[in-house]
C-alpha cells in the first residue's frame, strides 16, 4: 500500500466540514505559508516538488507559476480548472465532493503564492451539486478567517468563488475556460498571448487543475524536497487514477507514481482484475485522448520492461508502442470489446465537442465519425481505413487548441494496433455486424 | 401534462433576483457578463426547464447586454434546453466508458419504458430523454443525470425502476434552482 497524500482522510465521517478537516491537520499548509513564508518561497517549494500538472498535459506546475507576469497595480487571477470532462476521468468530482476543503486550502496557498486577490473555481455545469458542497465549505472558510480580509493577520486578503459551466468539453482547455468564465462561447484563444500574460479579463492568470492545487497542501506540509522523494524519477508524488471499463473494482485510486500497471490492474488492492473472468484486450491509460494500447504493450514496454504508472514509462516508445499518462483516466477493455465501435464512439464524442472554430477539427472530426460509423456498420472499404488515418493526420497540429490532437490520436493508435480488426469489418461485414460478434484473430464468437 | 411555456414577458421571482444579485457581485463591476452562464442556469430552473427566446431576452436585460450575446451562449452549451421539456430530463451518458458497461442497452430500455425516443418527451410529459457526453462518473457506469442528481450503476432493470419511481414521486414538487441535493450513492460510501 503506497502513501496517500490527498485521500488519506477521505472516508473520515464529517471530513467535508471545516471542523473535522482541521482536526485531521487541515489548513496547516495555509498557516505555514501565510505566517512563515514569502509568496516566492511557496512557489519555490512547488518547483522543488517536481509536481506536474494533473489535468492531462503534465507541465511542471512550479514553472507554470513562475511564468506569471506581475506588472504593478494590475490584478492577477488564479483559476481552478474543475471542468473535468475527459472520458474516463472522474477523480476531481470525487475529490471536490468528499474533500472540498483540500481544494480550498490549496487555492488559498496558491493564490497567496501568485498574489491573486480574487480566485475562481470553474466547475463543469453538470456538477452543480458539487458546487453547493464547495460553496458551503467556502462559507465555512470565510467564517474561520481563512478567506476574506487580512487572513490570519497576515495582511493578505482573498475572495474565492465557484463558477459553473454549462456542458462543453472544450472548456477544459484553459483559454476556452477563460472565455466561458467571461460569459462567452467556449472558443479557445490563439496563443500567444498566454494566460500568464493575458488571461481572465486580459489580466495575468494561472489556470490549474483541481488535483494539482490540492497537491500543494501536502507539498507545503512535507516540503518540496520530501514530496519529490515520493514516486519515481521525474514522476514525483502521488496521482489519482480513475479506473473504469471492464474492471472488477472500478473507482478512484491514489497511487505513488511508479506502480507497475500489471499490479494496478490485477491486484485486489486496486482494480482486482478484469470482470466476468475475462481476459484483458486493451487499455486507454490516460483519458480518451491518449493512444490505446493492446494488452501486451500496456503491461510491458516494447523492450520487455514492466510498464509503470508514471509519465515516463507510459510514454516509453512514443506513440509507436507507448502512450501517455494524461489525466489518469484508465479505461480497461475486455476481450469482447469491439475496437472499431469504441473508436467510432470516441470520434463521435470529439465531433460533438469540437467548438467549430478551426476547419480541420470542425470538418475532420465529422469525417472521422462518419467514416468510422460506416466501417463499424459493415459498409466501409479498405480505403476507408487509410482515409481515417489520413484525416487524423490532417487535423493534428493544424488547430488552435489540442482538441484536434485529442481527436486524432485515438484513431491513429487504434488503426496502428488493431488494423486487422478494422479490415475484418470490411472483409466480413455480416459477421462483424452480428450482435455480440467478437473479433479474435479470425475467430468469431457469438 | 403539457410542457410549461413561458409567458410573453417573463419575470424572475424575488428569490431568484436575490440569487442573481449575489452572483453578479462575484465579478468585477464592468465584467458582469461573466454571470451569464450561472444566470441561464437559474432562468432554466425558474421557467420550466428550458430557456425560450423571451427568457433569454430577460437574461440579456438583467445583465444589460445585447440579446445576441445570450443567444450565442445558450446555443453553444449543451445543458441549456432550447425547446420545452418534460418534468424530468433524463440525461443519459453515451460516451465510451459508459458504452462499455451497457449505456446502449440502458437507452433502449428507457425508450421502451417511457415511450419516448432520445430527443423526445414521453406522452405523459413526465420524462424527456437526452443523450449526453461524458458525465465524469465512468467508474459507476452506466449513468443518468437528472437535474443535479446522478443516478449511477444503472446496469439492472431494478436500478432503473428505482430511479424512475423516485422521479415519479417528485413530479409535483416544486424545485428551486439552488436547492441542496445529496451525494450520489456511489460517493456516500466510497
Amino acid at each position: 500500500m503506497g502513501r496517500k497524500l490527498l485521500t488519506e482522510h477521505i472516508n473520515v465521517e464529517g471530513i467535508e466540514t471545516i471542523e473535522v478537516y482541521r482536526q485531521h491537520g487541515g489548513y496547516r499548509a495555509v498557516e505555514k505559508a501565510l505566517k512563515t513564508m514569502t509568496p516566492d518561497e511557496v512557489v519555490d517549494e512547488v518547483k522543488k516538488s517536481g509536481l506536474r500538472g494533473r489535468g492531462g498535459a503534465g507541465f511542471p506546475m512550479g514553472m507554470k507559476w513562475s511564468f506569471l507576469a506581475k506588472p504593478e497595480g494590475v490584478p492577477r487571477y488564479l483559476v481552478c480548472n474543475a471542468d473535468e470532462s475527459e472520458p474516463g476521468t472522474f477523480k476531481d468530482r470525487y475529490l471536490m465532493s468528499k474533500l472540498p476543503h483540500l481544494l480550498i486550502e490549496g487555492m488559498i496557498a496558491g493564490s497567496y503564492a501568485l498574489g491573486a486577490r480574487t480566485s475562481y473555481i470553474y466547475i463543469r455545469g453538470e456538477l452543480l451539486y458539487v458546487l453547493r458542497i464547495l460553496e458551503k465549505a467556502i462559507a465555512e472558510a470565510y467564517a474561520a478567517g481563512f478567506l476574506g480580509e487580512n487572513i490570519l493577520g497576515s495582511g493578505y486578503s482573498l475572495d474565492l468563488y465557484v463558477h459553473p459551466g454549462a456542458g462543453a468539453y472544450i472548456c477544459g482547455e484553459e483559454t476556452a475556460l477563460l472565455e466561458s468564465l467571461e460569459g462567452k462561447r467556449g472558443n479557445p484563444r490563439n496563443k500567444p498571448p498566454f494566460p500568464a500574460v493575458q488571461g481572465l479579463y486580459a489580466r495575468p492568470t494561472v489556470v490549474n487543475n483541481v488535483e494539482s492545487l490540492a497537491a500543494v497542501v501536502p507539498i507545503l506540509n512535507l516540503g518540496g524536497d520530501e514530496y519529490a522523494k515520493i514516486g519515481v524519477g521525474k514522476s514525483t508524488g502521488t496521482k489519482l487514477f480513475s479506473a473504469c471499463g471492464h474492471l472488477n473494482k472500478p473507482g478512484i485510486y491514489e497511487i505513488e507514481l511508479g506502480l507497475p500497471v500489471e499490479e494496478f490492474i490485477y491486484s485486489d488492492e486496486y482494480c482486482g482484475g478484469i470482470w466476468k473472468g475475462r481476459a484483458l484486450k486493451a487499455v486507454v491509460a490516460g483519458g480518451s485522448s491518449v493512444p490505446i494500447l493492446p494488452k501486451d504493450l500496456i503491461l510491458k514496454t516494447a523492450a520487455g520492461e514492466n510498464r509503470l504508472m508514471s509519465y515516463e514509462s507510459l510514454g516509453d516508445g512514443g506513440f509507436v508502442t507507448g502512450t501517455m499518462l494524461g489525466s489518469g483516466g484508465f479505461i480497461a477493455m475486455d476481450e469482447t470489446t469491439c475496437i472499431v465501435k469504441n473508436t467510432w464512439n470516441f470520434s463521435r464524442f470529439y465531433h460533438h465537442e469540437s467548438c467549430g472554430q478551426c476547419s480541420p477539427c470542425r470538418e475532420g472530426t465529422g469525417w472521422l465519425e462518419k467514416v468510422l460509423h460506416r466501417l463499424e456498420h459493415g459498409h466501409g472499404s479498405l480505403h476507408d481505413i487509410d482515409l481515417i488515418v489520413s484525416v487524423a493526420k490532417q487535423i493534428e497540429g493544424n488547430t488552435i487548441c489540442p482538441l484536434g490532437e485529442a481527436a486524432a490520436w485515438p484513431v491513429a493508435a487504434a488503426v496502428r494496433h488493431f488494423r486487422d480488426e478494422f479490415e475484418w469489418h470490411v472483409t466480413h461485414p455480416q459477421e462483424a455486424t452480428r450482435p455480440g460478434a467478437v473479433y479474435r484473430g479470425n475467430l468469431v464468437l457469438a | 401534462m403539457a410542457p410549461t411555456t413561458a409567458p410573453t414577458k417573463p419575470q424572475f421571482s424575488p428569490a431568484a433576483q436575490a440569487e442573481i444579485q449575489r452572483i453578479i457581485a462575484r465579478y468585477p463591476a464592468e465584467r458582469s457578463k461573466s454571470a451569464l452562464l450561472p444566470l441561464l442556469h437559474i432562468a432554466q430552473a425558474e421557467f420550466g426547464g428550458w430557456v425560450s427566446p423571451e427568457v433569454q431576452d430577460l437574461v440579456a436585460e438583467t445583465l444589460n447586454i445585447r440579446p445576441i450575446e445570450v443567444y450565442e451562449v445558450a446555443t453553444f452549451y449543451t445543458m441549456y434546453n432550447l425547446k420545452p421539456v418534460g418534468k424530468h430530463v433524463l440525461e443519459i451518458c453515451r460516451t465510451g466508458p459508459c458504452m462499455l458497461r451497457g449505456s446502449d442497452e440502458l437507452t433502449a430500455h428507457l425508450e421502451r419504458i417511457t415511450g419516448a425516443k432520445v430527443g423526445e418527451t414521453s406522452p405523459d410529459g413526465h420524462f424527456t430523454l437526452k443523450e449526453v457526453e461524458c458525465l465524469a462518473a465512468c467508474g459507476f457506469a452506466p449513468v443518468v443525470q437528472v437535474r443535479e442528481q446522478y443516478y449511477e450503476s444503472l446496469d439492472t432493470p431494478e436500478a432503473v425502476d428505482a430511479m424512475l419511481n423516485e422521479l415519479r414521486g417528485q413530479l409535483h414538487r416544486p424545485i428551486l434552482p439552488w436547492e441542496e441535493t445529496g451525494l450520489p450513492n456511489s460517493l456516500k460510501n466510497n
